[in-house]
């Protein structure tokens, strides 16, 4: 795997120069990602402590987002929740499609009544969008905090996820199976291991990463969801979608950046996750390489 | 002067302007240059390519693929996508350069003065729009015909075209047509318009022999009825032979040679032509020998080239070769691009390649079978079509008794949906049979236990069609060679089986470099390679060659012929040779089977079965297919197998042929008939034998 | 037609059995007991007892088979049991909501296909071009920006330009119908936006997949105007996709509008669920979750009965395989 990805020049390189968007997408995330661990270095205040004299203050050079209810500084909110956005959101989307494409790919290879099953089951729970499936995990699982990551808010990500991929992941599986370089491995004689983890999981993986890709988008903003409801994230924590509920709601009249500044985090963090999976799967498919 | 085809050559006065002589053309290409913008560079793929047709005369463009045939008969329909292409010089239609014209303009010829018909007739018509609308389309766009004038038109034109019970079928859809019906839609909307010119895109290439000739035919004798110009675009010789009164030989996007058809096959001035017309396996004649192949690839077309074309795999090849050659008249009034082509008309220069020659393709001498299919049969069910898709049986294969003998090819022929490709699933254990046993060394495959299975395995390995499916994109050519080796654990340490993807490498003539490259870097003839270097990896006894070269062009195809004939001498090897093209199957087998609806029709030595078919479909079978030879296609008469191919959900009572039969008669439809040996060897399943 | 009606109505019942099955189960997946869960949930100090009678209330002491008899039993009657939070019928919960619901989807469904069927075949005709990029960066901000944020903003916008606030009850559409609209358009373009976003990417990827058909080079080939290539030989084939997307989608909205329900303070399905959802009402919640399948459910039936209507290689079924 990794010598094909090597065998195409430097990979990444040779990405940033067919897929610019896709690049710029990158580069995007890269940042918010060294603002997220980084925060305690790159944000200018505290991101918890109350502040009475700077309450409700529009952008300034101080405060360039302008401050809350609380006089907490909403830049400094945003950098650390990017931190919150960016943990549960890939320690769920890389559950999700690591289980789905698991279910998926064996439901693909072993087929008969298993994969029927699985199917029906996965059929029924297609029938939810995410949010409905999430919000019946939260109402199953409630707050349960091990180590202090909230368990039930990263299975109510996680499960409305797997189903998904599974259905895409069994569908590519179907088709690789069903090339003459798989049927030539079994005619071959080869162990059961050997095709799938050797000539069926590399031509997955491509499918995999862009799945990831989108469910990161995807997990990003059910996050943010669940928050502003206030089923997910709870204060004094930093998180986008809590930033846009509770006082947000109340002041935005007086304070819209309080509500302008948050939002745009989340949009332009989704953004960059579809805009690079919509960029790798281009780039991935066989059709589009010379 | 020099006889090419060993036939006593007519009185022929030289220099005679055979292409200029006809009168005023209908079309006139001159100067024809095509670009495309690719993310590799530019293409050119039509370099300076001049051709005319004159009224009712047809024409073919020969070549293979990349050579710029399509794109040419494109660019004079004004097809070639916009974005990323440029046609230049003119092509002067009826007066008209349509190259200057405007879209507008375009369209009031395409359709109208000029249509084209196309090769996938699977895809070609609009699956939501009755038939009806779609010949009706173009009468209304140009002649401003009322629907009723048009439906009337419509249904002249199906009957025309031999669409039985035209009035009713209107209203049908495409999916309710089969492959050669469709194709007659396709023709009957070419001619909707009385066009003056027709240009068909390899019109037959996706359907089975059979109905080939009757499209073929059929185009043949409508458009010399009504005066109809045809450019046939094919990679067929034998069609071209039989169909066209010119032929225009195209390579790397430039015309090599072109004149009268019985010229060109007889006496070929150019060396492309020449090779091209010996690496083609022949139908009516038995192959004692190897092809005379062309060595090497085409050359690709993002490069550019200075000089011929043809001189990287020409074996006369001098220095001036370097320069661009210009298209000359010949001795025999043909016209050649080729500067040694006196030389040739002087029978100087003799095509041999390299590989040419060698020893006749033998039959075994003992007679021990190797693979026994007993009374196999295989049985798939599928939803009828309808809304409650009731479950239907399709009998693959039936009661098919077959012996493979140790060293020999058996070949085996048929049509689509004739069970073929089943057999080669069975005999690698892939699918398993319904019914019925394989015996492999006189063991039942599916009696074994684990390590006889395993060994089964080694012992029988498979060659797929499709050169880009069946290696995994992943995996490096070394990798994919030497991991049999792996997984049988036939080869311990590491650097035996380096030494050992080194020589098998070298074995199927492929250069040690390519071993670290990918699937994706390869032609589709080093991919063909790389698969039968994997499959002779474990040192098989028996190779399964699914269709085994039929993706593959002409010339490549030669190669692995070749390749294959010399393997199976090296290595003592057995192979059941699974194609559709009979005179491929000629070539390479020693005996032959020919199947019918999953069903056993003949059985017979390659050249028993070619010299003297005794069943009716074989000998349709052979009459369908036409041979490169004009003289010959133009003196023998052509049976055309009527129908339809039955749908295997369906297949007809009794002798499964009894529907398109000549001979049939009530007695066919009253029982199955038994393969019965007539002569020794020699068996037929047909009561009328 | 109407034997296949009947055909398709009749392969729902498993479906629908289905979705009953794991929806019933789903909510018995909870570690511990659902009653003591919600009344200990913030806890609480509640005695076994009255967790014994309330589970007796619930019919929750039974064994699973029979509570599973006793809610299909109740479902076939249209009786999904009573909240566990204020004690009335779920069904009659669910339809004093669903009208409002079911206005805002509808309203956003056709928002979103008025906007997506032409700009999708425009960016696809006119692709790589301005339009096509303009709608690339149109749609992949649709399918990124949270539509509650769109919808806050929306109502900033609102407020700061005319003083407009979003009335505290839904006013209904027979006794004021312009007040009605003036009151859904807003989160019916908020969540139109995203539909829009969703449903233009597959109509631009259809029709580019149906231009590159050979067909298409037939009808070309036959010299048509463009106006009628377009439009009944590409955009006859392209939209068929598309009506599976509309069809799903708007089942979807019942359940997804949950979170723009809350912002434009509409008193939907969606509010409904968060609120069972953070009461805990399990009864409530699976009376909903049952709704949202049978709703998606039906939405595939008439998705299938519209390709049938559209597509005559299901109407009259293939010849072969």
């Amino acid at each position: 795997m990794i010598a094909a990805m090597a065998s195409r020049g430097s990979s990444v390189l040779s990405f940033a120069r067919q897929q610019p968007l896709g690049a710029i997408s990158l580069l995007l995330i890269l940042i918010m990602f060294f603002a997220g661990v980084f925060a305690e270095r790159v944000a200018p205040y505290h991101p918890e402590v109350i502040d009475f004299t700077s309450i409700l203050q529009g952008p300034s050079s101080a405060h360039w987002a302008g401050t809350d209810a609380f006089g907490r500084d909403i830049l400094t909110r945003i950098i650390y929740g990017a931190r919150t956005a960016l943990l549960i959101s890939l320690v769920s989307s890389l559950l999700g499609c690591t289980l789905g494409a698991i279910l998926g790919a064996s439901s693909a290879y072993f087929g008969g009544r298993i994969d029927y099953a699985i199917q029906r089951v996965v059929d029924i729970l297609l029938s939810f969008p995410l949010i409905v499936l999430a919000l019946v995990v939260v109402a199953i699982m409630g707050r349960t905090l091990v180590f202090g990551i909230d368990i039930g808010l990263i299975a109510a990500i996680t499960i409305p996820i797997i189903p998904q991929v599974a259905r895409v992941i069994r569908s590519s599986a179907l088709s690789i199976r069903r090339m003459s370089y798989v049927e030539a491995a079994r005619v071959a004689g080869y162990s059961n291991t050997r095709v799938i983890f050797r000539h069926m999981a590399p031509n997955l993986v491509a499918p995999y990463l862009v799945l990831l890709s989108v469910y990161m988008s995807q997990a990003i903003l059910l996050e943010a969801s669940l928050s502003f409801l206030g089923l997910g994230v709870s204060e004094p924590t930093p998180a986008w979608g809590l930033m846009l509920a509770g006082s947000a709601t109340e002041f935005f009249a007086q304070a819209p950046w309080m509500v302008i500044f948050p939002g745009l985090a989340i949009s332009l963090a989704v953004f960059a996750f579809n805009l690079l999976g919509d960029s790798l799967r281009d780039w991935l498919d066989p059709r589009f390489r010379t | 002067m020099l006889n090419f085809s060993g036939r006593e050559l007519k009185p022929h006065s030289p220099h005679v302007l055979e292409t200029e002589g006809v009168a005023k053309p209908l079309l006139s290409v001159r100067n024809l240059e095509v670009e495309f913008r690719t993310s590799r560079g530019l293409v050119r793929a039509v370099r300076d390519v001049n051709f005319d047709v004159a009224p009712g005369e047809i024409i073919a463009l020969v070549g293979e693929s990349g050579s710029g045939k399509s794109v040419s008969a494109l660019s004079v329909m004004g097809l070639l996508p916009k974005a990323n292409s440029e046609a230049r010089g003119s092509i002067t239609f009826d007066g008209r350069n349509l190259l200057s014209l405007n879209e507008h303009e375009m369209r009031t010829i395409r359709g109208r003065q000029i249509s084209m018909i196309f090769q996938e007739p699977m895809t070609s018509l609009n699956p939501v729009l009755t038939i009806g609308l779609q010949i009706i389309e173009p009468l209304q766009t140009h002649l401003g015909l009322t629907t009723a004038q048009a439906e009337a038109r419509a249904i002249e034109l199906m009957s025309l075209v031999g669409i039985p019970d035209p009035e009713s079928r209107l209203n049908s859809y495409p999916h309710q047509f089969s492959g050669g019906m469709r194709q007659r839609v396709m023709i009957a909307i070419g001619l909707a318009c009385n066009p003056k010119l027709i240009i068909a895109d390899e019109p037959t290439t996706a359907l089975d022999v059979t109905i080939q000739a009757q499209i073929l035919e059929l185009m043949r004798d409508l458009t010399r009825k009504l005066g109809i110009s045809l450019i046939i675009i094919t990679h067929n010789l034998g069609i071209v032979a039989r169909y066209a009164d010119r032929v225009f030989v195209m390579y790397a996007g430039r015309l090599v040679e072109e004149g009268n058809i019985t010229r060109i096959f007889e006496t070929p001035r150019h060396p492309y032509t020449m090779g091209l017309l010996l690496s083609v396996p022949r139908l009516d004649q038995g192959a004692r020998s190897r092809l005379n192949a062309i060595e090497g690839l085409p050359p690709d077309p993002s490069k550019e080239i200075a000089g011929c074309p043809f001189a990287d795999r020409c074996p006369f090849r001098i220095e001036i070769c370097s320069q661009p050659p210009q298209l000359e008249f010949t001795d025999v009034g043909t016209r050649s691009a080729c500067f040694r082509s006196d030389e040739i008309a002087e029978g100087k220069l003799k095509w041999r390649s390299p590989q040419g020659g060698g020893e006749v393709v033998s039959l075994p001498k003992a007679k021990t079978a190797l693979v026994e299919l007993q009374q196999l049969s295989k049985s798939y069910w599928v939803k009828k079509g309808g809304i409650f898709g009731r479950i239907g049986e399709v009998r693959a294969v039936a009661d098919l008794d077959l012996q493979i003998q140790a060293g020999e090819t058996l070949g085996l022929v048929g049509e689509s949906g004739c069970g073929k490709t089943t057999v080669g699933r069975l005999l690698l254990a892939i699918d398993k049979p319904t019914r019925g046993s394989i015996r492999f060394d006189g063991q039942d495959i599916y009696q074994l236990n684990k390590a006889d299975f395993a060994r089964y395995r080694h012992d029988v390995q498979v060659i797929f069609q499709d050169p880009y499916s069946s290696l995994n994109p992943r995996m490096t050519v070394a990798q994919m060679v030497e991991e049999p080796m792996i997984a049988h654990r036939t080869e311990r340490s590491r650097e035996a089986r380096q030494d050992r993807v080194r020589s098998l490498l070298d074995q199927v003539g492929l250069r040690p470099e390519i071993a670290e490259r990918y699937p994706h870097q390869l032609s589709g003839g080093q991919r063909q390679r790389v698969g039968i270097a994997r499959a002779l990896a474990l040192n098989p006894r028996f190779i399964v060659c699914d269709e085994a070269v039929s993706a593959l062009d002409v010339s490549i195809q030669g190669q692995v012929i070749n390749l294959l004939i010399d393997l199976q001498k090296q290595f003592d090897l057995t192979y059941l040779f699974i194609a559709h093209d009979l005179a491929v199957v000629r070539h390479i087998s020693t005996r032959v089977a020919v199947m019918y609806l999953g069903r056993l029709m003949e059985l017979a030595s390659r050249d028993e079965l070619y010299e003297n078919p005794l069943h009716p479909y074989t000998r349709l079978l052979l009459d369908a297919a036409p041979v490169p030879d004009p003289e010959l296609e133009r003196q023998r008469p052509v049976r055309v197998a009527p129908g339809e191919i039955p749908s295997p959900l369906n297949p007809p009572q009794g002798c499964v042929f009894s529907t398109r039969c000549p001979l049939a008669s009530a007695e066919c439809k009253a029982q199955v008939p038994q393969p019965r040996e007539v002569r020794p060897g020699h068996y037929v399943a047909c009561i009328k034998v | 037609m109407l034997n296949y009606i009947a055909y398709r109505l009749l392969l729902t019942i498993p479906t629908l059995l289905g979705a009953a099955v794991i929806t019933f189960f789903l909510l018995r997946v909870i570690p511990g007991d659902v009653v003591a869960v919600k009344l200990t949930g913030d806890g609480a100090i509640v005695s076994q007892a009255v967790i014994d009678a309330e589970r007796a209330r619930l019919g929750l002491d039974k064994a699973l088979i029979y509570q599973f008899s006793d809610w299909m039993l109740g479902l076939l009657q249209f009786d999904m049991g009573r909240s566990m939070w204020t004690g009335r019928p779920v069904i009659v919960e669910i339809s004093q909501r669903f009208w409002t619901t079911f206005q805002v989807a509808l309203m956003s469904t056709a928002i979103g296909v008025l906007i997506a069927v032409p700009l999708g075949t425009l960016s696809a005709l006119k692709r790589g071009g301005a339009i096509d990029y303009a709608t690339r960066i149109f749609t992949m901000a649709g399918l990124s920006v949270p539509g509650f944020w769109v919808g806050m903003l929306i109502l900033i916008w609102l407020l700061q330009t005319y003083g407009w606030q979003p009335p505290i009850t839904t006013i209904p559409f027979i006794s004021d119908p312009a007040g009605n609209l003036s009151q859904l358009i807003w989160p019916a373009l908020a969540v139109g936006y995203r539909f829009s976003a969703v449903l233009a990417r597959i109509i631009r990827s259809t029709v580019l997949e149906v231009l590159g058909e050979d067909y298409i080079r037939t009808a070309r080939a036959k010299g048509l105007v463009p106006r009628i290539i377009i439009g009944r030989h590409a955009l006859r084939n392209a939209l068929l996709p598309a009506i599976t997307v509309i069809g799903l989608e708007f089942a979807f909205l019942f359940g997804g509008l949950v979170v723009t329900e809350q912002v434009f303070n509409l008193n939907g399905l969606g509010k409904l669920f968060v609120q069972a959802v953070a009461n805990r009402d399990f009864i409530m919640i699976q009376g909903m979750v049952m709704l949202f399948a049978v709703i998606y459910i039906f939405a595939n039936l008439v998705v299938d009965l519209l390709y049938a209507v559209f597509d005559p290689r299901i109407r009259y079924g293939t010849a072969e395989a």
